[in-house]
């Protein structure tokens, strides 16, 4: 358990100290392509070649976690990191005695408040109250120059100064545990080569990594900085290398400066420095410490299955002869696993066995038997998962828990992942090529946590907005909307047919003819009484027995299933997913036989329907032309804060919604009755918005809200005046989908329906974004045992979550509702 | 909790919500109940409330963040226009939600909703009400502007308004171009520098007319434009640009009800809790607007977060998130060199207290299941 780390800057004979080489090479390999001593990839560094030993521990490839080394830099250079820092700490302390420029006032004042470089700042005077020596003006030039007065500081002069400075001075400026000097570097740590190691590329060339070459090329300046010394070489010169032992330094540290130039690889490539290794998305922190890549996981395409129950998954059996759980092989299970391995290549069998000294064995079909006889208890055998074992299930994007499922396994032929299809609004799946993930968990704890938590049963009512997530969509609710419809009566063979091949426990009623509704209410506790009003009718149960009403998508339907939500609550997680297994069984089945298509003569308007809509928009447009005129006249009612232009755009938008009101509520109360009608009606797929555009008339195509605007000067097409603002130059679209459309207004459509197309594609990036803040702000605050809401460092942010404490993953929509429960107390009053 | 449940079933109301409280007393009342009664009805809220209570442990913020961005997935990046008489825009979808989690200092429509009190409660006051909130600066009362360079003078040419009102313009900007000249000739006024002073440079000219053209003259600063509306009984203003601390000083307006979009402002005029509430509203109006149905229980733990310190801070790197206390969470989350850097300085202890720090080391995460150890005591009973 690690429960500390300490964070601090290391000292420069500490980097000595834990060195294990000092490297002063430029070099990286002899002829004969053996690393050098003292070069770059020292052998002393570690190892990263399979096989050899490491040369200060002992250790071989992955024993050896790498040692480091360091240089010794001929002149000492800043930290680009700390730039600011001692920029700040410059313009605070004495230029010559290396106080802080506080007097005694200062210091107090600056200890009562809060101790920050800004207040700092404010509190610093200009003559050393110290020493009394005049301070001059310091300026920083990004990124590592400091210019006092006109004169450039160097970093041996920047690293004297901050020497100077007294421990107790240090307080103020914010440093703790370490000593400013230490932010010009002096002493240069070489990380191990584990860190930086190198490939051998196909044909035997050493490609080195990226660190690597930045350091040979600090190594390389800084070598050639001490001979031109000692040669006495002008000071220009000097000055000239020292600059560019500063840039390389820069550069290995951060590559990605601004205003200085980014180190390249030789083939132009911008090189990956310390800091690039660690930033952002695809760095060290966010790639690879936040999010790991597991092992016991599978991943293929998804396809439904009505038959499967609703919490569990069918795996292939080739990703089940792949994916294993581990188990201790005792006395009491030895006989069981002796005997699946002996069945070896069949499933389920073992793959691996690892002896208690932790080597792993692998089972094969020549090795079974030495196997069989070396087994004993205390071995751990990798055995194959089989059915009723627990999985948890993800589909990505995800965005919420249900994201994550517990399933239990069930073994099937072909290569597809399948579950009921009732489980799709929570991973938000369909099966047009989506693929899912597949996890086993590995520990007795993580199987029964998963059982017991992630459960897709435990998970039907969404913590969002505390109604049930799981439900039935598209033909379930078609088939339960027929099956439960006023004239639907089954004769009793079919309702046997129908019944038993979904349950064989239901009781049918000894009756020769028997209604939809009453083998609905077949599913349902005897006790059981609610009443709604549902999408088309007023639903009323009352004892188990379906009375009045069509049961549609607000009933069992996911998000809405008003029936789903009830029963969960009153009788148990486990009832309400048998209750909808059973449902969607039923539903699928009756559909089957009943024979439900939707076809292109469903979109069909009868000749006095079309001429009623064609008449609406004649008139319509009509009114709108009279509105133009008006406008033309300048008699316009004109809206308040508006110009008469915004006036007549909005009073022909108000005209053109009332009118396609009209159409909308025309087409819906004179259209047959027919399949597509039913799927709008019963809210399993489709509205009525959709059927009018395919039959009626799509209406007015807008982009950014407003009639279409764009395309030519003062006009959309050039078939069009410039000005026009009639109906049809602006992207009202008089014909319906099956009617066809014109050139112009198939035009405008496709106009409208790239706008959507963009909108979605920008909005999933915000939106995405808006996650990661959020989780980042909330991700550790928990309910602690005294039944607060706490963040990680037990600030109280909650004292009751959400002023009530209920988990709104156990209560219905709105809370306990008392009257109800007094209702059932005490009955009706 | 588990102190709670000891009281789970004696006859007490007070472990309960005082929402529940209330609603049991509603229920007694209308119900007619004996005390018996109510005796047996509380008792069987409270079993109900203890099963539906949240649990120790419960990583309520993550379930909160998730239940809030799902939805946000679904919302449109449009921003509305309401398509009516109010004449007024205001950002909705999910920018609007964007904006409230940035908290940024002002939104981008910030909108103020006033109602008046019930003795002014009339359409004249409301539109009197509206010419004097209105933010007036000089560019709308003047009607051309020009400079005369030969004598290097600015003529500002006012607009045909009323006398008291060009008044008014003359006087503001008497007091406050002290340093110059001005003159009024009808409706022409002259400004140039004081007799005896050096004459006027060109680009100094150039500076004064723009700075003047934007002097303040009469209503409320940033109010830029405003509706008169009828809502049920009241009429109401509603303005484009928001200024709350200023409404105070109209005594028909009916502070008491009056509301602006912008938290910031709320915060600063009615204190940290009308900002949580404010928060609450917009979000959840926000939500709802788009169809969506979020549980105000998250809505309430988001705008709790945000202001909990006292001041309204936003959700990210430079807020919530970026106040962590530990080293790792907040490198992992944004700007990882700058937190390294600022720990390494300040010395700073990562006590793995963090979901993300855990992760890192491939720890167990303290909360939920991970939250408590089991310590199995061998060899005994």
């Amino acid at each position: 358990m690690i429960d500390k780390l300490v964070f601090s800057i290391l000292n420069p004979e500490m980097i000595k100290k834990m060195a294990a080489a000092k490297i002063s090479k430029t070099e990286l390999y002899d002829q004969e392509g053996y690393p050098i001593e003292g070069g770059l990839m020292d052998p002393r560094l570690g190892v990263i070649d399979p096989g050899l030993r490491c040369r200060t521990c002992g250790g071989s490839m992955g024993d050896c976690k790498g040692h480091f080394g360091y240089i010794e830099l001929t002149k000492p250079v800043i930290h680009v990191h700390y730039a600011k820092l001692i920029y700040e700490i410059l313009r605070a302390t004495c230029r010559k005695c290396g106080r802080i420029l506080l007097d005694e006032d200062g210091m107090e004042k600056f200890k009562k408040g809060k101790k920050s470089l800004k207040r700092l700042k404010s509190l610093i005077k200009t003559k050393c109250p110290h020493c009394g020596a005049k301070q001059k003006k310091i300026n920083f030039l990004k990124p590592m120059t400091f210019v006092e007065a006109g004169t450039i500081l160097t970093p041996v002069e920047v690293r004297n100064r901050l020497k100077r400075i007294p421990d107790k001075d240090l307080l103020y400026l914010g440093i703790k545990g370490t000593r400013p000097e230490f932010f010009v570097i002096t002493l240069l740590p070489i990380p191990p080569v584990t860190v930086r190691p190198s490939i051998t590329l196909e044909t035997g060339e050493r490609s080195e990594d990226d660190l690597t070459h930045k350091l040979v090329d600090i190594v390389r300046i800084n070598k050639r900085l001490r001979e031109n010394i000692d040669l006495g070489a002008p000071d220009f010169i000097i000055q000239d290398l020292w600059e560019l032992l500063q840039y390389h330094v820069a550069t290995y540290m951060n590559n990605e400066l601004s205003g200085v130039p980014p180190a390249r690889h030789r083939s132009g490539r911008i090189l990956k420095t310390l800091a690039q290794r660690l930033k952002a998305k695809e760095g060290r922190f966010r790639h690879n410490l936040i999010g790991k890549r597991v092992n016991y996981s599978a991943r293929t395409v998804i396809s439904p299955d009505p038959m499967l129950d609703i919490n569990e998954v069918g795996v292939p059996l080739v990703i089940a002869k792949e994916l294993t759980i581990p188990i201790v092989v005792n006395e009491k299970n030895i006989k069981h696993i002796k005997a699946l391995i002996k069945q070896y290549p069949t499933w389920p069998t073992i793959n691996y066995i690892i002896r208690p000294d932790g080597r792993r064995k692998k089972v094969t079909e020549a090795n079974k038997k030495e196997i069989l006889e070396e087994i004993e208890p205390g071995y751990i055998v990798e055995k194959q998962i089989e059915n009723g074992d627990w999985a948890i299930f993800n589909r990505q994007p995800s965005l919420h828990r249900m994201s994550m499922m517990a399933h239990r396994v069930r073994v099937m032929p072909y290569r597809t992942f399948r579950f009921h299809l009732s489980v799709c609004p929570p991973y938000n799946a369909d099966y047009d090529g989506d693929e899912m993930n597949l996890h086993i968990p590995q520990t007795k704890e993580s199987q029964v946590e998963a059982k017991l938590l992630a459960d897709v049963t435990t998970q039907i009512r969404s913590p969002r907005f505390s109604g049930p997530i799981i439900g039935c969509t598209k033909d379930y609710i078609t088939g339960c909307f027929l099956l439960t419809k006023d004239e639907t009566v089954l004769s009793r063979e079919e309702v046997v047919d129908l019944i038993r091949s979904v349950d064989i426990d239901v009781e049918i009623p000894e009756k020769e003819e028997i209604t939809g509704k009453e083998v609905f209410s077949l599913f349902l506790p005897k006790d059981f009484s609610i009443e709604y009003s549902g999408k088309t009718s007023r639903v009323v149960i009352r004892n188990g027995k379906l009375i009045s009403g069509v049961i549609d998508e607000k009933g069992i339907g996911a998000f809405h299933g008003i029936i789903l939500d009830e029963l969960d609550k009153k009788y148990g997680h486990k009832f309400a997913k048998k209750f909808l297994f059973n449902v969607s069984r039923v539903s699928i089945e009756f559909l089957t036989r009943y024979g439900f298509t939707v076809s292109v003569s469903d979109h069909e308007l009868n000749p006095q329907l079309r001429k009623r809509v064609k008449e609406i928009i004649r008139k319509t447009k009509k009114e709108v032309e009279a509105l133009i005129k008006r406008f033309e006249e300048g008699k316009i009612e004109i809206l308040i804060g508006r110009t008469p232009r915004e006036s007549l755009e909005i009073l022909i938008k108000r005209k053109l919604a009332d009118s396609m009101n009209t159409i909308i509520e025309v087409v819906k109360g004179n259209i047959p009755e027919n399949n597509a009608v039913i799927m709008a009606e019963s809210g399993a797929r489709g509205s009525i918005i959709n059927i009018v555009q395919c039959t009626a008339c799509i209406g007015q195509e807008t982009i950014k809200g407003e009639r279409i605007d764009i395309g030519f000067y003062k006009r959309t097409f050039t078939h069009f005046e410039k000005g026009d603002v009639s109906l049809e130059s602006k992207g009202f679209v008089t014909h319906g989908y099956k009617e066809g459309l014109t050139p112009f207004e198939f035009f405008f459509d496709a106009m409208n329906s790239r706008e959507g197309l963009m909108d979605k594609s920008l909005k999933t990036r915000h939106s995405g974004y808006l996650e990661r803040r959020l989780i980042g702000a909330l991700k550790d605050l928990k309910i602690e045992y005294d039944g607060t809401v706490r963040d990680s460092t037990k600030k109280i942010i909650e004292f009751v979550p959400g002023e009530d404490g209920l988990d709104p993953s156990k209560i219905q929509r709105g809370g306990i509702d008392v009257a109800k429960i007094a209702e059932t107390l005490f009955g009706r009053s | 909790m588990s102190q709670k449940s000891q009281r789970h079933y004696s006859g007490d109301l007070e472990v309960l919500p005082k929402k529940i409280q209330e609603e049991i007393e509603r229920v007694c009342k209308r119900m007619k109940l004996s005390d018996t009664q109510k005796k047996k009805l509380i008792e069987a809220v409270k079993k109900e409330y203890f099963k539906s209570c949240f649990e120790p442990g419960e990583a309520i913020g993550i379930i909160c963040a998730q239940s809030i961005s799902e939805p946000a997935t679904q919302m449109t990046m449009r921003t509305f226009h309401f398509a009516g008489s109010a004449g007024i825009q205001v950002t909705l979808g999910l920018p609007r939600l964007i904006e409230i989690f940035d908290a940024r200092k002002e939104p981008s429509t910030p909108m103020m909703t006033l109602y008046l009190k019930k003795e002014y409660n009339t359409r004249e006051v409301c539109e009197k009400l509206v010419k004097r909130i209105k933010e007036k600066r000089l560019r709308d009362f003047v009607d051309s502007t020009s400079l005369d360079i030969t004598n290097k003078k600015i003529k500002i040419r006012l607009k045909d308004v009323k006398d008291e009102e060009r008044e008014e313009v003359i006087r503001v900007l008497k007091e406050r171009m002290k340093k110059y000249r001005v003159r009024v000739k009808g409706r022409v006024i002259e400004i140039a520098s004081k007799e005896g002073k050096e004459e006027l440079k060109i680009i100094d000219l150039q500076k004064i007319k723009r700075a003047i053209l934007n002097l303040f003259i009469s209503g409320i600063p940033r109010v830029l434009n405003a509706v008169v509306l009828k809502e049920g009984e009241d009429w109401v203003i509603r303005t484009f640009g928001s200024n709350f601390g200023r409404i105070f000083s109209f005594p028909e307006i009916d502070v008491k009800r009056c509301y602006t979009n912008n938290i910031h402002e709320i915060a600063e005029v009615l204190g940290i809790e009308a900002a949580r509430s404010a928060l609450i509203k917009e979000i959840s109006e926000t939500m709802q607007q788009q169809g969506l149905d979020v549980d105000e229980r998250h809505i309430m733990l988001v705008a709790d977060i945000m202001t909990f310190m006292g001041e309204v801070n936003p959700i990210g790197r430079y807020g919530v998130a970026g106040m962590k206390s530990t080293v790792l969470t907040r490198a992992g989350f944004e700007e990882t060199i700058k937190h390294l850097v600022k720990a390494s300085v300040r010395n700073e202890v990562d006590d793995f207290t963090g979901i993300f720090d855990n992760v890192m080391v491939n720890q167990q995460v303290p909360v939920g299941t991970g939250m408590f150890e089991l310590i199995a005591r061998m060899g005994e009973g």
